[in-house]
């Protein structure tokens, strides 16, 4: 129980000297062979359509249905990002096979950013405060608080909602970022627990000596205990900011107009504003991608915490 | 080494040295400090909504001025008589099901490709990446591929002979197409937690059966399949409950359609709650939600035994 950290680590460290320890198994193989052909098929599978989507957005409205299964783009052309970003007039969107539809991305990466980096400062904050007054704290009742916070992981989330948004109606923050917010901004369940698991971690002699050397409660924990656990605690922020960037239910119900409406919301309207016919897909898939980059850019420079936070934390 | 206390707290309690747990109360002072904004959030966004939840369930409240009436259990004798909602827990049946069983099936054979050829955090990160994208973003992407006039999917089935088909437009087809999009979507997520059970699984186990002269077939079904239970439990409670909460990817494409064919429970309930402002009878129908979904979860967690593990 010393540090939780450790464990993956070792279980790892368990299967290389397990691959070790077959050496028949080693060189080419017929089975091996196999397993590589599913492999590359997965990896192909799972990559394709975000492919297919980059391949989309650079091409050209007009040309595309000529071309569908062309695998490079139809008439490669930035006009798509231009219509969804605003840069392009009515004439030139319309010439490439856009709807007239108008989205206003900006507006919506801006609350999608607010949204986000609050919710994210906020829930890590105060549940890292709760997660150390249930790890490091002795006090009456404590565990059974604990339980409290955590029996609100088995509330499904729509059961909550209904009530949540007759509050935030009633508050008067239909259709503001607040209202958007303010569910996720003190706590999660997850968080709260997350961060207990690394806090009871610490070992209790470095908490002694801080505490010989006069340092009370609020110095341990800003000093001690949030430094010793910062990987998890960048780990939890990014887990937090990619869940509250990608949420579409709450957002959907709270914020429809384009003052507060995220991306995810944003693009759903998007979607539902281009005909039927005819949609404008390049366009379609060029807010789509945008909407994404971030979080593909935050998991190419976090992706191994990320990972290794799901391999043992198992439940986010 | 005991006179030492955080000012704030000295005033609340006398400063108990470190962990004394003969102390009552103990460190109560700043503990209370600690959990007071989340215990705001819990209250207010959890605890609270939850009671009103029950208590909406029981009224007629309409979302306007005038106040919520106490109507006792119409609100769930109402459901008896729902076809819609009948319709709409079918289809939810059918959408856990199929996406259950595949995901399940596809993750345990990827879990078990990346513990023989592939594990390193690329490879990890690679098949992740769908789980960390927004449903929206996952679900428009396929809603393009499987467009009927120029989707690629399409192309490709008109290129091997089959002929194209609606995909979100058939009522047929709906229910099982949004939920293979949801395997595409989680199945690498969920073979990492397969992935990081199977790590628990001790090598002398397999060399044993090995020296045993078991096959591989024989050693999945009788050394790894067993071993690996209490984790696949706890796989499978976690995935059948989000299962069962299908909506994002309805929302965004299907929006419920072609009559009612992918109405699923969720969905329905915010088209109650919300769009007609029902709120008593949308309230009702997330408690009956609740409880089917605390009744799977018991039975999965007997059946499976998650708790008994047969590594001891």
């Amino acid at each position: 129980m010393s540090s939780t950290e450790a464990a993956p680590t070792r279980a790892l460290d368990a299967t290389n000297a397990e691959t070790g320890g077959e050496p028949e198994k080693a060189g080419f193989s017929f089975g091996k062979l196999l397993a590589w052909l599913v492999v590359t098929a997965l990896l192909l599978i799972t990559v394709f359509p975000f492919y297919w989507m980059v391949r989309t957005a650079f091409s050209n409205g007009t040309a595309l249905a000529a071309n569908s299964s062309k695998l490079l783009p139809a008439d490669l052309t930035i006009g798509a990002f231009k219509r969804v970003l605003g840069l392009s007039n009515i004439a030139e969107a319309q010439a490439q096979g856009g709807s007239g539809a108008s989205v206003n991305f900006w507006l919506s990466l801006r609350n999608s950013v607010v949204i986000a980096t609050v919710i994210t400062i906020g829930q890590v904050a105060f549940s890292a405060m709760a997660a150390y007054a249930f790890s490091r704290l002795r006090w009456a009742g404590r565990d059974k608080v604990f339980a409290l916070f955590l029996a609100a992981l088995m509330v499904p989330p729509i059961f909550t909602s209904i009530p949540n948004f007759l509050l935030i109606k009633q508050l008067g923050l239909i259709n503001t970022l607040t209202g958007v917010i303010l569910p996720f901004f003190f706590m999660t369940p997850f968080a709260i627990f997350f961060l207990r698991q690394f806090f009871l971690g610490i070992s209790r002699e470095v908490e002694e000596a801080a505490r010989i050397d006069g340092a009370g409660h609020f110095r341990i924990f800003f000093r001690v205990v949030v430094p010793m656990s910062s990987a998890p605690i960048i780990t939890l922020s990014i887990l937090t900011y990619v869940a509250a960037w990608n949420e579409y239910f709450w957002p959907l119900l709270v914020a429809q107009d384009q003052n507060s409406a995220p991306l995810t919301v944003a693009l759903g309207i998007f979607r539902s504003q281009t005909p039927n016919g005819a949609p404008d897909w390049p366009g379609l898939m060029a807010m789509t991608l945008l909407a994404a980059l971030p979080i593909m850019i935050l998991f190419a420079i976090f992706g191994r915490k990320v990972v290794n936070s799901i391999q043992f934390s198992g439940i986010k | 080494m005991t006179t030492q206390a955080p000012p704030i707290a000295s005033q609340l309690t006398p400063s108990p040295p470190a962990f004394n747990k003969k102390r009552r109360g103990g460190d109560i002072g700043p503990a209370l400090l600690f959990i007071l904004p989340a215990t705001i959030g819990f209250l207010a966004f959890f605890a609270w909504p939850t009671i009103r939840g029950i208590y909406l369930s029981f009224t007629n409240y309409d979302g306007s001025l005038r106040p919520a009436k106490w109507i006792g259990l119409v609100n769930y004798k109402h459901m008896l008589n729902d076809t819609v909602l009948a319709k709409s827990l079918l289809v939810t049946l059918e959408y856990v099901v199929i996406n259950i069983v595949l995901q399940t099936i596809f993750a345990l054979g990827i879990a078990l490709l990346m513990q023989r050829v592939a594990k390193s955090t690329f490879m990890r990160g690679l098949i992740l990446l769908p789980y960390l994208i927004s449903n929206v973003v996952i679900a428009l992407v396929w809603f393009w591929m499987l467009d009927p006039q120029l989707g690629i999917i399409n192309q490709f089935l008109n290129w091997i002979g089959i002929g194209p088909q609606a995909w979100f437009g058939s009522s047929a087809l709906v229910i099982p197409t949004i939920a293979l999009v949801n395997v595409w979507r989680f199945m690498g997520y969920t073979a990492l937690l397969i992935f990081a059970g199977l790590q628990t699984i001790p090598t002398s186990v397999y060399e044993a059966s090995q020296l045993d002269g078991a096959g591989e077939v024989k050693t999945f079904f009788k050394i790894t399949l067993p071993l690996l239970r209490p984790v696949l439990a706890l796989v499978l409670i976690i995935t059948v409950t989000g299962s069962f909460q299908i909506f994002d990817t309805i929302s965004v494409t299907s929006k419920g359609g072609p009559a009612n064919a992918s109405n699923a429970i969720q969905y329905y309930i915010v088209d109650q709650a919300i769009n007609r402002s029902h709120f008593g009878y949308g309230a009702a129908l997330s408690v009956l939600l609740f409880a089917i979904l605390i009744v799977v979860a018991i039975i999965q967690f007997k059946v499976l035994r998650a708790r008994d593990s047969d590594l001891a």
